[in-house]
């Protein structure tokens, strides 16, 4: 079973079932300081462990850079 | 000789200088920069992460940590009011339910101008939602007085384009704003220099806000502490009050009595 999601513009494909906590996780990205979207609402973040992705979602993972 | 501190959304700050975090050569310069311009609140860009590519790269907010800098998330680069609310929402998530942001909604890519129909809608829907929007604006003192009406907790009009340096091309519609303004006035975009920043402060405004200035100054770490001195001279003058302009008569500084004789 894999889902296919697009994953900050870009088509992905991961094994299912994913939840965001393994998404964070297999994209290394661990600890840091990131807010994501799915199909353009907030997932907070204490709802990574349960929250699964599903086919055909909209993931963006936002990160704070640079800027003025 | 005290002066009020400068109060945004109820929080007071020692320093009246905000700045950008943008277009430094690294995050070294970046927090020298920042350091030495004494600035407390920072601004910065809310983006993708680079999928696989920065697993173990250090985080602009482990070099600016929330807990010694109050992080003010903006919305450069948004269009559409749409944009910007999401961009907020993503950034409230980040920074565990901050909610002072600054609102930019641009509405042409070559002067980046802000589209105030926009930028209007989205302070609307943020206000509602609990934000506490400080909003850049044109400098026309209508729209600026709109944003204030709304809600918002600072009006930031620009002093000449974002990036330009030009300064303040426009000092006579910023006092306008400052005149009517019951929130604070940030000027925001256009500084060029030191005197630049004087020159805001001189007109009354409670703060500047800049970027380009001093990340693109040829010594950015001693262009932060010149902003810095910059807005505290411009400040303690305007507290000070200048003295009259009298154009077409000169007023000698020295007794006109008492003066030796001519000999012979």
């Amino acid at each position: 079973m894999a889902i296919h999601v697009h994953l900050n513009g870009a088509p992905r494909e991961f094994p299912a079932p994913l939840t965001f906590s393994q998404l964070v996780e297999t994209l290394e990205l661990e600890g840091k300081r990131l807010a994501i979207e799915r199909n353009g609402e907030i997932v907070p973040r204490t709802r990574f462990p349960e929250e699964r992705l599903s086919d055909g979602d909209r993931i963006e993972v936002v990160i704070a850079v640079g800027g003025g | 000789m005290g002066d009020a501190r400068l109060v945004v959304a109820g929080k007071a700050y020692d320093s009246r200088l905000l700045v950008g975090t943008g277009k430094y050569r690294d995050f070294d310069e970046t927090r020298r920069a920042i350091e030495a311009s004494g600035a407390q609140i920072v601004t910065v860009a809310i983006r993708r992460t680079n999928i696989g590519q920065n697993a173990g790269e250090p985080n602009l907010l482990d070099v600016l940590p929330p807990s010694r800098y109050t992080i003010l998330p903006n919305t450069a680069g948004c269009y559409t009011a749409q944009d910007a609310v999401r961009t907020l929402r993503l950034a409230r998530e980040l920074l565990d339910g901050h909610s002072l942001v600054k609102l930019e909604v641009l509405g042409d890519a070559k002067t980046l101008y802000p589209h105030m129909p926009e930028t209007l809608e989205a302070a609307r829907t943020l206000v509602a939602e609990g934000f506490q929007v400080m909003a850049y604006c044109n400098d026309d003192p209508i729209m600026a007085k709109q944003l204030e009406e709304l809600g918002c907790v600072a009006v930031m009009p620009l002093a000449s384009l974002i990036g330009s340096g030009m300064g303040i091309v426009n000092p006579y519609n910023l006092q306008i704003i400052i005149d009517h303004a019951r929130v604070p006035v940030l000027v925001d975009a256009g500084i060029g220099t030191a005197s630049d920043a004087a020159i805001a402060m001189e007109l009354g405004c409670d703060g500047v806000l800049m970027n380009t200035a001093i990340a693109k100054a040829r010594d950015p770490v001693r262009m932060g502490r010149a902003m810095k001195l910059a807005v505290e001279a411009g400040r303690e003058a305007f507290l000070a009050g200048r003295m009259a302009r009298k154009p077409y008569e000169a007023s000698a500084s020295s007794p006109e009595a008492g003066l030796i004789q001519k000999t012979g």
